[in-house]
């Protein structure tokens, strides 16, 4: 029964804005306190039925657990309203404008989801009979053919897992390379500006990393570059660079890099995830790209899932395709096959290993082929050209509040601004960023990349309307006017008003605590002991 | 484009404010001789009827595992997730968030990865679980370059028993790092002397129970002879629900644990996305690769948890990192983390106790068929049988009577003759008696 409107007010009475009530329980309206499951449910609760075993006889050995697991369980209500209470102390995309520089945090479509989770793709297991998944290698191949016209690549390596593992793949098909041509160099070239993975991913391999400068407009040093490549002559693998670059610009002299870097029998590995911005404008074939994963979790939608699961394949120029690890799907006359050991190979196939057990994300690739098939080639092309245009419009709406490093040029996909505009105000590019919590917003990427001072690094995606946009950049103008004016408080202290305020990072690094225990009996006190 | 909110005026509009013609003039930095000037060479637009019509013909291919008599196993599992994990992991706010970098909006994802770490750590018995790895395989791989880092040594011993294609992981990665690897050949009946391997250079051991070929191995004795020689070992499973029923990694002196948790909230996939779960000593936490979600306070002192140790990780220590992991596989954690709290551990041992149980009323059935030999003493919800003939064939013959019956080893191992007729089979909870029964009769009949 709804509540009748007879005799009850229906007007707010005079409000008093200065009370803000103390809860019995710390909730705050729809802003709730959660639990840990292990603080209130139950080592007797489960919250699935299951059938009796039948009492067989067990064939274990004499492997029986002994010990008590100690994991709680949760009836259905109970579980359904913990994560949706927890779900509730997240921001997501599909809540607001989140501008994350080098991420793409754009729309994820819900037909994508819908598609992967038709049983023929979701409930087929990776190594019953092929004979009973053609559907799935002809999607496999099918996103295959999309990522190799839109790049203009030979071929594609599709298994691995996320974006570092794509570029441990590109790196290993590099390795491989130079291994089967009787060399052996030992240094990889990396700009400075690179993701942390680039660096890390050549150091896997036992490389040396060398690091290259960058000119004053924020693209390699081609200078440099030639100075370095001289001075380790023959014993460079290869150079790991992101095009456009973190900084948000194309590499002008991309091609020239990959000449320099050829002639010196060393291999290019394209560092894919800003590829949203050149797709149907430019294609790394063209640049003299060998190597280079793409995101599929920030081109091509598929969720990010609060920091997973992701898919990098990696597309592979001509000299670089016999390398192309296990599995991968061959086509004959007879339709396709999928190649999964090494016996199965052919003349010229030269897989160096494989990156993973069975095929890769098939649930990613369902989903961007999905994306990809919605947007045609008209789609793509204009999905960029808005993803730029976008960023181009932020960048204008604050370039005479905020600080553009690298002068007033335009940018593709994301702009960087650096922290000189906070210089003497007292505010941190940190605090700033946090002040854009308070108000509806996902902080841009900070402090990255490194080459300039306070980064803050700004990717509205083609996600966002005209409308939105401008409130942000309505938003951003207030809050660099408040940090100039000198109210400090507004952003030292924030976030005032999100589920929790500015976290001890360094208590929880200095002891860590990386699970939950029984908090210790209370003491009992002399007093009610007696 | 259904996805794109401007429309022409809009575009018009806001590269006239931007001060440019047209919208190549922000693209100018790319080189002209390079730069696209016809569409690329793809199909145009699809509405989403379209878009789904095709992958709906495509998908209407495959045969799915929940329409047939179903017992493929090794390595993933056919589980049953309630219906509520699928629900609840489509909640927007998990699914279009980003890794928690901002801690204050994102105590939704981290307090999830608290509470899956605690999950793990529990299950394994070991001191501290991270936030997850790619799967299985690569967790393995990450694992042995950890215990490389640990002892300051380069040989890996694995065992026979280890799943191929985790083997083939580590043996790649492995290779192109230069360190050493010693594998073992196939080991079904989990018989291999692997102490006779371990000596003063083994930086670490790799074994995994259930094994491959579903033998339950003791570890105990393993770890005290890696132990003997300052070594580590790295405990793996391929099949997390063995966990309600069978001793713990933990406590059988396993320094570093990795498994793939797919079978709990996750489908099959076709492979990925899965989750990879990594325990390890607390004394070893500094070196572990991935994720870390720890708890601390806000600045009114409320409990609040945040991505920590990151000192660690890539962003921050480059090319001195202990991988170069960023992202895991956060959704799929989640969907672990749920169905695990739906479950509880009545609900977990219940679970394994269904499916050995039908995994030995499956080995009742095969055995008793003249000419199949079961391999596996002690085993869990899977194991191997030989066959007459090779169990390539036979396995394509049982799919077209409409039972997917099991994974002929010869399909990764397509060069040892000695398995040419082994076949891996698995039992869940998923199998009726009927199910078993029409996979028997068929053999025989196959078999005949």
């Amino acid at each position: 029964m709804s509540m009748n409107t007879q005799g009850r007010p229906t007007r707010p009475g005079e409000a008093d804005g200065a009370f803000h009530p103390k809860t019995f329980t710390g909730n705050r309206g729809l802003d709730m306190e959660e639990p840990l499951i292990f603080e209130f449910g139950s080592l007797e609760t489960t919250g699935v039925d299951l059938d009796e075993d039948d009492g067989v006889q067990f064939e274990l050995g004499g492997h029986r657990r002994q010990d008590e697991i100690g994991l709680p369980g949760l009836a259905e209500p109970e579980a359904m309203r913990h994560y949706v209470r927890l779900s509730r102390n997240n921001y997501a995309i599909d809540s607001g404008l989140y501008p994350l520089g080098s991420c793409t945090m754009k729309h994820n479509p819900r037909l994508n989801e819908k598609m992967a989770r038709l049983p023929g793709f979701g409930d087929i297991h990776p190594l019953q009979p092929v004979s009973s998944v053609p559907g799935a290698l002809e999607l496999i191949d099918e996103l295959a053919h999309w990522l190799m016209v839109s790049t203009h690549m030979s071929a594609v390596a599709m298994s691995p897992k996320a974006g570092a593992h794509g570029e441990l793949c590109g790196m290993m098909a590099i390795k491989a390379a130079h291994t089967a041509a009787g060399r052996d160099p030992k240094i990889v070239l990396v700009p400075e500006s690179a993701h942390g993975t680039n660096p890390a991913t050549a150091a896997l391999l036992g490389y040396k990393v060398v690091s290259i400068a960058a000119k004053d407009d924020g693209t390699v040093d081609l200078d440099a570059l030639k100075a370095t490549a001289e001075e380790h002559t023959g014993n460079i693998a290869g150079i790991m660079l992101t095009n456009p670059n973190t900084c948000g610009l194309f590499e002008r002299d991309i091609k020239l890099i990959a000449d320099l870097i050829h002639a010196a029998d060393a291999y290019f590995y394209c560092d894919g995830a800003n590829f949203n911005a050149i797709v149907g404008k430019a294609r790394p074939g063209d640049l003299g790209v060998d190597a280079m994963h793409i995101n599929l979790h920030k081109t091509f939608s598929t969720p990010h899932g609060g920091g997973g699961p992701g898919s990098g394949p990696v597309v592979l120029s001509e000299r670089l395709a016999p390398f192309a690890p296990l599995p991968f799907i061959r086509k004959t006359d007879g339709g396709l096959e999928l190649v999964e050991t090494t016996s199965a190979t052919t003349d010229g196939e030269q897989p160096f290993g494989r990156m993973t057990a069975f095929h890769g994300q098939m649930g990613m690739y369902v989903r961007a082929l999905s994306y990809m098939m919605s947007h045609g080639s008209d789609g793509l092309k204009q999905a960029s050209e808005d993803a730029v245009l976008n960023a181009n419009y932020i960048r204008v709406g604050l370039q005479d509040l905020m600080s553009l490093p690298f002068g007033e040029r335009p940018c593709m996909h994301e702009v960087l601004f650096d922290d000189s505009f906070l210089k003497d105000t007292g505010v941190t590019t940190l605090d700033f960023a946090k002040a854009m919590i308070d108000e509806g917003y996902h902080p841009m990427t900070m402090y990255f990349p490194l080459v300039v001072h306070g980064a803050m690094l700004i990717e509205p995606t083609e996600s966002e309307s005209r409308a939105a946009l401008d409130l942000f950049i309505a938003t951003m103008r207030d809050l660099v006017m408040s940090a100039k004016r000198g109210e400090t408080d507004r952003f030292s202290g924030a976030p005032y008003l999100a589920p929790r305020r500015r976290l001890d990072e360094t208590a929880a690094a200095r002891k860590p605590v990386l699970k939950w225990t029984e908090p210790e009996p209370a003491e009992v006190s002399p007093a009610a002991a007696e | 484009m259904r996805y794109l909110p401007l429309n022409d005026t809009d575009r018009s509009d806001m590269l006239a404010r931007i001060g440019v013609d047209s919208i190549d003039d922000l693209f100018a930095d790319i080189p002209a001789n390079v730069r696209l000037n016809n569409l690329l060479d793809l199909p145009g637009r699809a509405t989403e009827m379209e878009v789904e019509r095709r992958l709906s013909a495509m998908a209407a291919k495959n045969t799915s595992a929940g329409s047939v008599p179903f017992f493929v196993g090794a390595g993933a599992y056919k589980h049953h997730v309630p219906a509520t994990v699928d629900h609840l992991i489509q909640r927007s706010e998990f699914l279009t968030s980003y890794t928690p970098y901002q801690p204050e909006i994102t105590q939704g994802t981290l307090q999830y990865l608290f509470e899956f770490q605690t999950q793990v750590a529990r299950l394994t018995a070991m001191d501290v679980a991270n936030a997850s790895m790619y799967d299985g395989s690569t967790g393995t791989g990450e694992a042995v370059l950890m215990a490389h880092r640990i002892t300051r040594r380069s040989k890996a011993v694995l065992s026979g028993g280890l799943h191929p294609q985790y083997r083939a992981v580590v043996e790649g990665l492995s290779a192109m790092a230069g360190d050493q690897v010693v594998s073992l050949p196939a080991d079904p009946g989990g018989t291999e002397d692997i102490l006779a391997q371990i000596d003063d250079e083994t930086s670490c051991v790799v074994v995994q129970s259930p094994s491959f070929y579903g033998q339950l191995i003791d570890l105990k004795p393993i770890a005290e002879k890696v132990h003997a020689h300052k070594a580590l070992l790295i405990a793996v499973f391929t099949e997390v629900v063995s966990l309600g029923l069978i001793e713990p990694p933990g406590t059988q002196g396993a320094d570093i644990v990795v498994g793939e948790g797919q079978s709990i909230g996750n489908g099959l996939n076709f492979g990925g996305p899965y989750v990879g779960l990594f325990a390890t000593r607390q004394k070893y936490v500094r070196q572990m690769p991935g994720r870390l979600c720890g708890e601390t306070v806000d600045a009114e002192g409320k409990r609040g948890f945040v991505l920590t140790l990151s000192t660690r990780e890539q962003h921050i220590r480059r090319d001195k990192a202990t991988s170069n992991i960023c992202t895991n596989s956060g959704l799929c954690c989640l969907a672990f983390t749920i169905h695990m709290s739906l479950l509880g551990q009545a609900g977990l041992t219940k679970l394994a106790r269904i499916n050995h149980a039908n995994a030995v009323k499956l080995k009742t059935l095969l055995a008793a068929i003249q000419s199949v030999e079961v391999l596996n003493s002690a085993y869990f919800n899977e194991f191997t049988i030989a066959l007459p003939k090779p169990a390539g064939e036979v396995v394509e013959r049982l799919a077209e009577r409409g039972i997917l019956a099991g994974l002929p080893v010869s399909r990764l191992e397509p060069d040892s003759k000695e398995v040419a007729n082994l076949l891996v089979v698995a039992s869940t909870e998923v199998n009726t008696d009927e199910d078993r029964a029409a996979f028997a009769s068929a053999l025989k009949e196959v078999l005949a």
